[in-house]
């Protein structure tokens, strides 16, 4: 039987509706952070078959040093703390120590990137010098790029969690908690970078 | 729990062009945006049957004499693209999602108008950069499977346009992925529960989910191709010590599934069609569900049986053909309900239904050859050779399209409030039909004779099954005219529809034809059972 | 009700006994002209008798419940609020796991027997040095037994033409010759981009791919003259790209062998 229930009130409390909608915009992020998380599965994939069944070509030099990225992992895994705290501050209301350490974040990714080009003018290697070169870079870049964006929008909301005039404050987190988990997302993606592109 | 009703999006509207100005804004209302997938799907379904043609007059005669080698090359590389990317995908998906998933799961809107508008028009603008690149330098010409290291080797601004209309194309139905994901899953009436959907929301359910975990992986591949095009690198390039079979693995891993996102949508559809049309509940809706999450599950793990003969291990075949030919199980359970749903009840044969049934009879033949391929001993003798285009064309043609034409019957009522002509439809079946399996038949039989398939010359021996084929393929050319008028005098002068013509339970179809802008004048209704035919309420009437 | 189980036993039986008869008498295929074809053809016979099954089957009973279910025209209302059986559903799940499966078996069985499972040996007999590696192909016996004859052929395959290069011979040709009843061991390594080795008469290809040296062992069983088809699209002339395989008695062979041959040239 086909129930044409109308007894079944939609109700239409606003805050609600707000929630609820707040809710699924983090749900859509999510997924989409699944996707792109496949995207760095398929490079993944690439290198570690390149590994398994291309040998090296005679006299190709692919020779990684650990100390610049070992900082470079610190560094991500610090600016994922300093962002938490900046949302522990919002939700107290403190818009100014959010702030603070939302600009402390983005310097940490700056220095990231500048950590990293350093790494790459020093690389004995070239883009296209041979396969794990170019894979090197084709990773490392993909990902550069993500905190070049992350980096992008953590200064754009740290400019709107500015006190007077600010769209971010504690009733609207989403744009702060979106990049937050955009940016721990990036953060663990380094981290099996690291793992399978420096020490495996 | 609550459904949005966003106030601020009531506003929006009236900003909004009105009559049929709207199709061509971006508008942000997803019947509209819907329809504009359709429209736009159907041109390109036009260019590429255009193509289509172009082919199948080349393979008139066994010389090349219609088109240059390389130009059949860009024409077969184009009608493949424009095929999949531009008509099936964007329309079973794109078309048919929108317009219906919010209605079903009780909504006024999907979860991310805006989101999705830009999904849409993402597609025209790369749509026609594809097919403009074969009037500037040339189109890609190494297939649309563009296997390095022919896709580097060719001519580049074909091939780089083709890869970066490509990646649009997926970041669109990327979009439209984690849209239908987020609709059905977080915008449900309140009291909806999953169960009582329609099978076409699990059916975008499963097929989200491939794309959302498939797509990405084309997109980096084909940004590692294009390294490889532009930048000189060697993923793919074995003269500079690249693997060209990587590239295969993970074109195959985002194809395969890419093929079950061509069908799972067709396949919620005609679940949606038959049971109105039979007048009979949908046979198994349980098993339904689950079996469409097994293909999905299965779809993931079987790439590799499009890459037999390309030299994987021995094992690796093993495994893939044992799991390839497995998906025929959940496939299977889904054939068997529909004709158990036809059993026993008062069938309308109209056109909806004929191509539903045809649907059926192609599909089965297309999967039973599909199991064949995937056995390896099998496939190497037939890989990449007739067998193969008559198997796909089979499941695309003969499933899909049939399925998007028995939709378009289905709907067209609740779209534009008027009738299609029932005459004119079942000519349309009849000549698709005959013209279809004239066209793709023969072609097992020239595969496994030892015609190669993208080839633009062949043995004489050949000549008379291809030209067969060929005739074919003009009654399909043919059969689109009927279909055309009907469109156009229905539109115009078609008998008025009414709400609900067929007298169908599911939520679309209990508000007025064509529907308002937020779908339902008072709030959604709750339907329980999308596919209580047969009991009580319709007893009384 | 012994009436309709009848008629449903009798149209049973006559799908089967149409499938099979067609399975039978309706050959699809080439000629057989090597060991693989005829193990092929079985192969072949089975899935296109099962397959007719089920295609003619399922189309029966759709085109039937056009028939017999139609809504005439003084008929209204709905038909049976019939939603689902969980004995029925059970039972096609479980005949098409088991046919899927015993087809998988099969097929290994037959993969098996063409060779196709066995791992090739990274020290071949062809192969140039050590550490060059085999990356994939066909063999039909042991690398030992191979190396007994003197059959090893190198093909390049390139834009759009085969070599086949006769080490022991030392010369290259056009078209392949090879003695019937022997075996042949192929090297296959492509200059440019991916081709394939086809022979539709003996039922096997190799995508021979640029990088990446693969091995193909086959068995001529007929003497005559089968083209040799190029399955990848390759470029342009892709469909142009042929060769011919020769299938010859021994001595013809032999003879066409000391004709071509070579002196060996001491550098
Ligand atoms: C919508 C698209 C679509 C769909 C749904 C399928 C479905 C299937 N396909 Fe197909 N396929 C393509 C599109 C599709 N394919 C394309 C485009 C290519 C070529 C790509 C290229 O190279 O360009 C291709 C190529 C292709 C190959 C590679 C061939 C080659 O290049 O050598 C293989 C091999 O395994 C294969 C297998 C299958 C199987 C087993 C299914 C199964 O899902 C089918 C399952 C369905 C049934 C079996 C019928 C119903 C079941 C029953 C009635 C139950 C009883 C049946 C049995 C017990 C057998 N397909
Ligand atoms: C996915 C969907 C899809 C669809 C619907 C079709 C539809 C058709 N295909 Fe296609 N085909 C593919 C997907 C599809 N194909 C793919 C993926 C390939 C592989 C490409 C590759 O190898 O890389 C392929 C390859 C392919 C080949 C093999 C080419 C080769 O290997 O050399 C052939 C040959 O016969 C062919 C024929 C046809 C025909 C006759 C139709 C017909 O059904 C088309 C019918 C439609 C029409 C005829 C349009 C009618 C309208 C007009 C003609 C109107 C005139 C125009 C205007 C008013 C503007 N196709
Ligand atoms: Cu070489 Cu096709
Ligand atoms: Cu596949």
């Amino acid at each position: 039987m086909t129930t044409l229930d109308s007894s079944k009130e939609i109700q239409k409390n606003n805050s609600e509706v707000n929630e609820t909608h707040e809710d699924f915009r983090m749900f859509g992020l999510i997924t989409f952070l699944i996707a792109d998380g496949m995207t760095f599965a398929g490079f993944f994939a690439a290198y570690l078959t390149y590994k398994a069944v291309n040998p090296l070509p005679d006299g190709a030099i692919y020779e990684l040093e650990l100390p610049i990225p070992t900082l470079n992992t610190i560094l991500l895994l610090v600016s994922s703390a300093t962002f938490h705290k900046a949302g522990k501050a919002l939700l107290k209301d403190k818009n100014s120590d959010s702030q603070k350490w939302l600009f402390i974040t983005a310097f940490l990714g700056i220095i990231f990137l500048i950590c990293q080009l350093f790494e790459y003018f020093h690389l004995p290697f070239g883009l296209t010098d041979n396969l794990f070169a170019s894979t090197f870079y084709a990773l490392t870049g993909f990902h550069g790029l993500h905190v070049t964006l992350g980096t992008l929008m953590i200064l754009i909301i740290a400019w709107q969690s500015r006190i007077n005039g600010g769209r971010l404050t504690s009733q609207n987190m989403f744009p702060l908690e979106a990049v937050e988990l955009y940016w721990h997302f990036v953060d663990g993606i380094w981290v099996v970078l690291f793992i399978i592109l420096y020490l495996l | 729990m609550t459904i949005s009703i966003d106030p601020q999006k009531t506003n929006n509207e009236s900003l909004q062009p009105k009559g049929w100005l709207r199709y061509f804004s971006f508008s942000l209302d997803h019947k509209v945006i819907g329809i504009q997938y359709l429209v736009c799907g159907f041109l390109f379904y036009l260019i590429g049957g255009t193509l289509a043609s172009a082919i199948r007059i080349e393979l008139a005669s066994p010389m090349s004499d219609f088109m240059p080698r390389d130009v059949y090359n860009q024409v077969l590389t184009l009608h493949g693209t424009i095929m999949i990317f531009l008509w099936i995908v964007p329309v079973v998906n794109g078309a048919f999602g929108n317009y219906l998933i919010p209605f079903y799961v009780g909504a006024r809107d999907m979860a991310f108008p805006r989101l999705n508008a830009v999904a849409f028009w993402l597609i025209p603008p790369s749509g026609l950069m594809l097919v403009a690149s074969y009037f500037v330098e040339g189109a890609a010409q190494a297939g649309w499977t563009a296997y390095p290291p022919l896709s580097i080797t060719t001519p580049q601004s074909g091939q780089i346009i083709w890869i970066l209309s490509v990646l649009l194309l997926g970041g669109s139905s990327i979009f439209g992925g984690i849209n239908f994901i987020a609709t059905i899953i977080k915008l449900r009436r309140p009291g909806l529960k999953l169960m009582q959907l329609p099978m076409y929301c699990w059916a975008m359910l499963g097929t989200s989910l491939l794309v959302v975990l498939s797509t990405p992986v084309l997109a980096g591949t084909l940004i590692l191709l294009s390294f490889d095009i532009i930048a000189n690198t060697g993923f793919f390039n074995p003269v500079l010590g690249g693997n060209v079979v990587v590239y295969q693995h993970l074109f195959w891993f985002y194809s395969h599934p890419a093929v079950y996102i061509m069908v799972l949508p067709a396949f919620g559809l005609v679940s949606e069609i038959l049971p109105v049309h039979a007048r009979k509940p949908l046979f198994g809706y349980t098993t339904m569900v689950f079996s469409i999450m097994g293909i999905v599950v299965l779809g993931l793990v079987v790439w590799a049986h499009h890459m037999f003969t390309s030299g994987t291990p021995p094992w690796m075949r093993l495994f893939f053909t044992i799991a390839t030919a497995f998906i025929a199980v959940p496939t299977g359970i889904k054939f068997f309900n529909w004709v158990a749903t036809l059993w026993g009840g008062k069938i309308s044969i109209n056109s909806a239904m004929l191509f539903s049934c045809g649907f059926i009879i192609n599909f089965v033949f297309g999967g039973i050859t599909g199991v064949a391929l995937a056995q390896v001993p099998f496939d190497i003798h037939v890989h990449d050779t007739y067998f193969v285009v008559a198997h796909f064309h089979y499941i695309v043609y003969g499933g899909t399209v049939f399925i998007i034409f028995s939709s378009i019957y289905h709907w067209f009522p609740k779209v534009t409030g008027k009738m299609l002509n029932e005459k004119l439809g079942i000519l349309h079946f009849i000549i698709t039909f005959i013209g279809f399996n004239l066209c793709f038949a023969p072609q097992h039989w020239l595969g496994l004779n030892g015609m190669p398939r993208r080839v633009a010359e062949y043995d004489p021996q050949f000549q008379f099954v291809n030209q067969i084929s060929s005739l074919g393929a003009l009654l399909m050319a043919i059969s689109t005219i009927p279909f055309l008028i009907n469109v156009f005098l229905s539109v115009r002068n078609g008998k008025n529809a009414g709400d609900n013509p067929w007298n169908a339970l599911t939520p679309e179809w209990l508000t007025s034809s064509p529907p308002p802008v937020e779908n339902w004048e008072g709030e959604a209704p709750l339907v329980e059972e999308p596919y209580g035919y047969g009991k009580e309420i319709s007893e009384q009437k | 009700m012994l009436n309709k189980n009848f008629y449903l036993i009798l149209i049973i039986s006559l799908v089967f006994a149409i499938s099979f008869w067609i399975g039978f008498n309706v050959n699809l295929l080439p000629a057989e002209a090597s060991i693989n074809a005829p193990i092929y053809d079985e192969l072949f016979k089975i899935l296109f008798i099962i397959g007719l099954i089920i295609f003619i089957g399922m189309t029966i009973a759709v085109i039937y419940s056009l028939f017999k279910f139609r809504k005439r025209n003084d008929q209204i209302g709905d038909g049976i609020a019939l939603e689902g059986n969980l004995s029925l559903e059970i039972v096609w799940t479980i005949i098409p796991s088991i046919i899927v499966l015993l087809i998988g078996l099969y097929s290994y069985n037959i993969y098996d027997r063409m060779g196709g499972m066995k791992e090739l040996n990274h020290n071949h007999e062809m192969m140039s040095s050590n550490t060059e590696k085999i990356w994939a192909g066909i063999s039909q016996s042991s690398d030992n037994e191979i190396a007994l004859n003197n059959l090893s052929i190198e093909v390049s395959a390139m834009q759009f033409a085969f070599l086949f290069n006769y080490p022991k011979g030392n010369f290259i040709s056009g078209e392949l010759h090879v003695p019937v009843d022997q075996k042949v061991s192929m090297k296959m390594e492509s200059k440019d981009v991916i081709h394939a080795f086809w022979v539709p008469e003996f039922r096997i290809k190799q995508d021979i791919i640029p990088g990446q040296p693969t091995i193909l062992n086959f068995t001529p069983t007929k003497v005559g003259k089968y083209p040799i088809i190029c399955a990848e699209l390759c470029g342009p002339y892709h469909g142009g790209m042929r060769a011919s395989i020769i299938v010859e008695e021994e001595s013809d062979y032999n003879q066409w062998f000391n004709k071509n041959k070579k002196p060996e040239v001491n550098l």
